[in-house]
């Protein structure tokens, strides 16, 4: 086990360094800089500004200059918000996505898990049928109908919800439903045709003729096996959520990452870019470790390798 | 049995685990915080915004229960930087405007007036400036502020290291700015002969030097606070120390900057909010909602889509700023070298359709480039002066200028757009910019000529425009001070904005004259015949004057907006006393209401 985890461990840096050399280069291909606007700043401004970051210096010099830094923790200035440094950036933002991510994670879940049982379970009643509409629903509405209409309705029409910032618990219910909608619709319908599957195998019929309870059928044998799928999703998704979305935080002025996912390819703030995708892979991969964890520990029949 | 027990517990430890950044935190939000502002606070410059992050939770919530009168606003996202030398936008200069102030400034009506300086002079040969600070002036941290502090932010703004993209337009005439841009700061010719004296030589006289010593890049900043804090000065509400009616006191990147009143102003009596709260909402959309609700008084982005409802509107406003939105052909690319063909693109399109139907009233017909607003050396409109007092265009007449348009191209070659070669019209895709290509490739079509567009990103659009690789595009301008030579100055052959890259050899000669001649009348004369150049041979085709739209409750009163774009709260007053939490619901049905009674004319028509 503690061989695979080293095994998983080296092969996520591999993959960060792969991530940021890809980012670094493609980024550095597409055109346009960091230092432009609608008015062009003199010749002189622009070169000074290009002396003070680097960019002046050849792509491969800067490149293994980047590397270096950043194996040492130093991820750089950011080139648009002046003054402030990639890893402040990180730091003051990711908590704040992480708070609405982390809590739209859990209400999926929450949701999610035992709906779909229950559509399992009840397999062409009305309730399946209901829920598969909802869950249909929530994978194909985008994020930003869902917003647009909960602040409509909820925020400035009822007047029942704030609809900007994060300032008390009544402040985070419109982020995330909006948040939880397309993950809650997307287990639902994992757990249920997971379930499904279980449900029809043979271990679950001699169970039942051994007369185990109904209860204890679902929860000990069935939910078992049929949350794998579940937990390969979640890892991901987790990661991606926790790290915020950019139409929601827009929508509801949430001072989180996901803005600046988007704000540092626009602004073509490269320090910031390759701070955010190798902040982001990481997550990932850490992620991934831990699902395949959660596997060894649900289902022991995998073996880690 | 054991083992089952185990895998369970880590099963949800595992799942608890995976959310609790989240879930745990978010009803303890009083220690959380706390937690994440000591350990930023070792190592790095973002410990105070975290500390304020923390902040928000109280101070925002707290300040309309204690009565204290915060003016909410939106007038933009995050700015990338609030330091005065490194701005160069739009909003991050309104928030300098009230947090800082400038030797000069500006008043409702355009004109200059004392600022930081009780008064200033100008030597007979125009070369020597020298302005005389107010007594007793003091930072926010109340410390003393001199005349010392504007040559070091002066020569600041020179230093490479810094590298301000406005200081050549701002200090270019100084005597010593290029050695000071090399790198020897001291060879600026900014002298503080006392405390109260600054003393600016220039290397030729600048008649709107004035204009540029209230331009916020040239603000105080303190010596003492940059140098001990480098670049991150101005990220942090704790070091941020500023000269004008309010100080920073939170900075929230996302979410907000709250001011409060600074009582070492020297004006602090005429104050009458104790804070102004600017909202950094990046969405229309969210703006529109915040407004509704009254959590915000004032938005400068409203919707595109509610602009039919909300016309009409007592709480909706349209005022002309400095800045013409125009179209750029590369002179320098056959057909448009030819003045024939340029002049009768321009003429063919109906520049009252785009700017009240398809700009929806938003901007306003261009008749000329030079626009409402820009000041003639006599202090008079130069529009009004402009051609004899004439338009360039008549912009009412579309079809006589279509007639014209369609013999200007056959004179040039090209009888009903015969053999005219197909072209493209290059724009990033905001605002009305992808509704005016549609609309071009429809006008142009009408003179035989076949236009395709083509839409690309900001950031390569800019490069791309400014490198001469396009054949037509969007441009526009949106001045810095109200001198014409601000906006005329574009189309000098060597400008860096003469994206055309218009070169003629008469033009250059009368902006030359412009910048040289200390007779007044002169100089208007030059001014104007280098704009009688620019529309003769059609240098770029001016289409629309741009205004600011926004949204404002008749709460706040005593603010104004000035034809730089800027909206001056700092003399505002909230007229019910209690604030935004009251008022908010009047404004909101007042809204409903004007929005329903636009709904019911809508459907009546």
């Amino acid at each position: 086990m503690l061989k695979y985890v080293a095994k998983r461990v080296i092969l996520g840096i591999v993959t960060i360094w792969a991530v940021a050399t890809l980012t670094f280069f493609l980024m550095n291909m597409v055109p346009g800089g960091p230092f432009l606007s609608e008015k062009a700043i003199s010749p002189q401004a622009t070169a000074a500004l290009e002396a003070k970051y680097g960019l002046d210096k050849p792509l491969m010099q800067r490149y293994v200059t980047y590397m270096t830094d950043a194996l040492h923790g130093d991820f750089g200035d950011s080139l648009k918000q002046r003054g402030r440094t990639v890893m402040s950036i990180i730091k003051m933002k990711f908590p704040v996505s992480a708070r609405v991510g982390g809590i739209s994670v859990l209400v999926a879940l929450c949701l999610g898990v035992p709906l779909g049982c229950m559509a399992a379970l009840k397999r062409g009643k009305f309730l399946d049928s209901l829920i598969s509409v909802v869950s249909t629903c929530g994978i194909a509405v985008p994020s930003f109908v869902v917003c647009t209409l909960l602040m409509y309705v909820l925020g400035v029409n009822l007047k029942l919800l704030p609809t900007m910032g994060l300032r008390s618990w009544q402040h985070y219910i419109m982020p995330v439903i909006a948040l939880s909608f397309y993950p809650t619709a997307y287990i639902m319908r994992l757990m249920r045709s997971s379930m499904l599957d279980v449900l029809g195998q043979d271990y679950m019929r001699t169970a039942k003729a051994k007369g185990v309870s109904g209860f204890w059928i679902l929860f000990k044998h069935a939910m078992r096996n049929a949350i794998l799928p579940v937990v390969t999703y979640v890892g991901p998704m987790l990661a991606y959520t926790v790290t915020g979305s950019f139409v929601v935080e827009k929508i509801f002025v949430i001072p989180g990452l996901g803005g600046e996912f988007i704000g540092a390819i626009g602004g073509r703030d490269y320090t910031l870019i390759m701070g955010t995708t190798i902040f982001l892979a990481t997550l990932i991969i850490i992620m991934n470790v831990i699902v395949d964890i959660i596997y060894k520990i649900v289902d022991p029949r995998i073996k880690l390798k | 049995m054991k083992k089952r027990v185990v895998s369970l517990l880590l099963a949800a430890t595992m799942v608890f685990g995976l959310t609790a950044c989240g879930g745990s935190d978010a009803p303890a939000t009083d220690s959380a915080p706390a937690e994440e502002s000591t350990d930023a606070a070792g190592d790095d410059a973002a410990a105070d915004d975290t500390a304020d992050a923390a902040g928000e939770e109280t101070d925002a919530a707290a300040a309309p229960a204690t009565g204290e009168k915060i003016l909410s606003v939106q007038v933009g996202p995050d700015p990338e930087t609030i330091d005065p030398a490194l701005n160069s936008a739009v909003d991050g200069g309104n928030m300098l405007l009230h947090s800082f102030e400038c030797l000069l400034a500006v008043d409702e009506e355009g004109k200059l007036i004392p600022g930081q300086a009780e008064s200033w002079e100008t030597s007979e040969d125009g070369l020597t400036w020298t302005f005389t600070l107010r007594d007793g002036l003091k930072w926010s941290d109340g410390s003393d502020l001199t005349a010392n502090d504007f040559v070091y932010s002066w020569k600041r703004v020179c230093d490479p290291m810094v590298a301000a993209p406005y200081a050549e337009t701002v200090l270019g005439m100084v005597a010593g700015f290029n050695e000071a841009v090399a790198g020897d700061l001291d060879a600026l010719q900014v002298e503080a002969t006392d405390d109260k004296t600054l003393v600016v030589t220039l290397t030729s006289p600048c008649s709107y030097f004035g204009s540029l010593a209230a331009f916020a890049t040239l603000s105080p900043v303190q010596q003492a606070t940059v140098e001990a804090n480098g670049d991150a000065w101005a990220t942090a509400a704790e070091t941020y120390i500023s000269n004008g009616p309010f100080y920073v006191s939170e900075w929230v990147p996302g979410s907000h900057i709250l001011m409060s009143k600074n009582p070492n102003y020297w004006n602090a009596d005429a104050i009458k909010l104790d804070g102004i709260k600017w909202n950094l909402i990046e969405d229309a959309g969210a703006s529109y909602g915040a407004y509704q609700t009254g959590e915000v008084l004032m938005i400068k982005d409203v919707p595109t889509e509610e602009i039919p409802s909300l016309e009409g509107n007592g709480e909706f406003f349209v005022d002309p700023i400095i800045g013409t939105y125009y179209l750029s052909l590369n002179t320098q690319k056959e057909p448009f070298d030819n003045p024939l063909v340029r002049k009768a693109l321009s003429l063919a399109i109906d520049r009252e359709y785009v700017a009240n139907t398809l700009m929806q009233g938003t901007y306003s017909p261009a008749s000329n480039f030079m626009g409402p607003g820009w000041i003639d050396t006599d202090g008079s409109q130069f529009i009004d002066n402009a051609n004899g007092g004439q338009p360039y265009i008549d912009t009412t007449n579309y079809e006589a200028n279509l007639e014209e348009a369609k013999a200007l191209l056959e004179e040039a070659g090209y009888p009903g757009g015969e053999g005219f070669p197909s072209i493209t019209y290059s724009t990033n895709d905001a605002g009305y910019h992808k509704v005016v290509a549609e609309y071009l490739q429809q006008a142009w079509a009408e003179l035989g000529i076949d236009l395709s567009v083509e839409i690309v990103e900001w950031a390569s659009f800019t490069p791309m425009r400014r490198n001469g690789d396009y054949e037509s595009s969007r441009n526009g301008w949106v001045g810095d001070y109200s001198d014409p030579s601000n906006m005329l100055d574009l189309l000098y052959s060597t400008n860096g904005n003469n994206d055309g890259k218009f070169s003629n050899a008469e033009y250059d000669a009368a902006m030359e004259l412009s910048r040289t001649t200390l007779d007044a009348a002169e100089r208007s004369e030059a001014l104007h015949t280098a704009e009688d150049i620019l529309m003769e041979e059609a240098g770029c085709i001016p289409v629309a004057y741009y205004n600011d739209f926004w949204l404002q409750s008749p709460k706040i009163t005593g603010s104004w907006h000035s034809p730089y774009g800027y909206w001056y709260f700092m003399y505002a007053d909230i007229t019910d006393g209690d604030g935004a939490a009251d008022a908010a619901a009047d404004v909101e049905a007042d809204v409903d209401a004007a929005v329903d009674e636009a709904a019911e004319e809508d459907t009546a028509e």
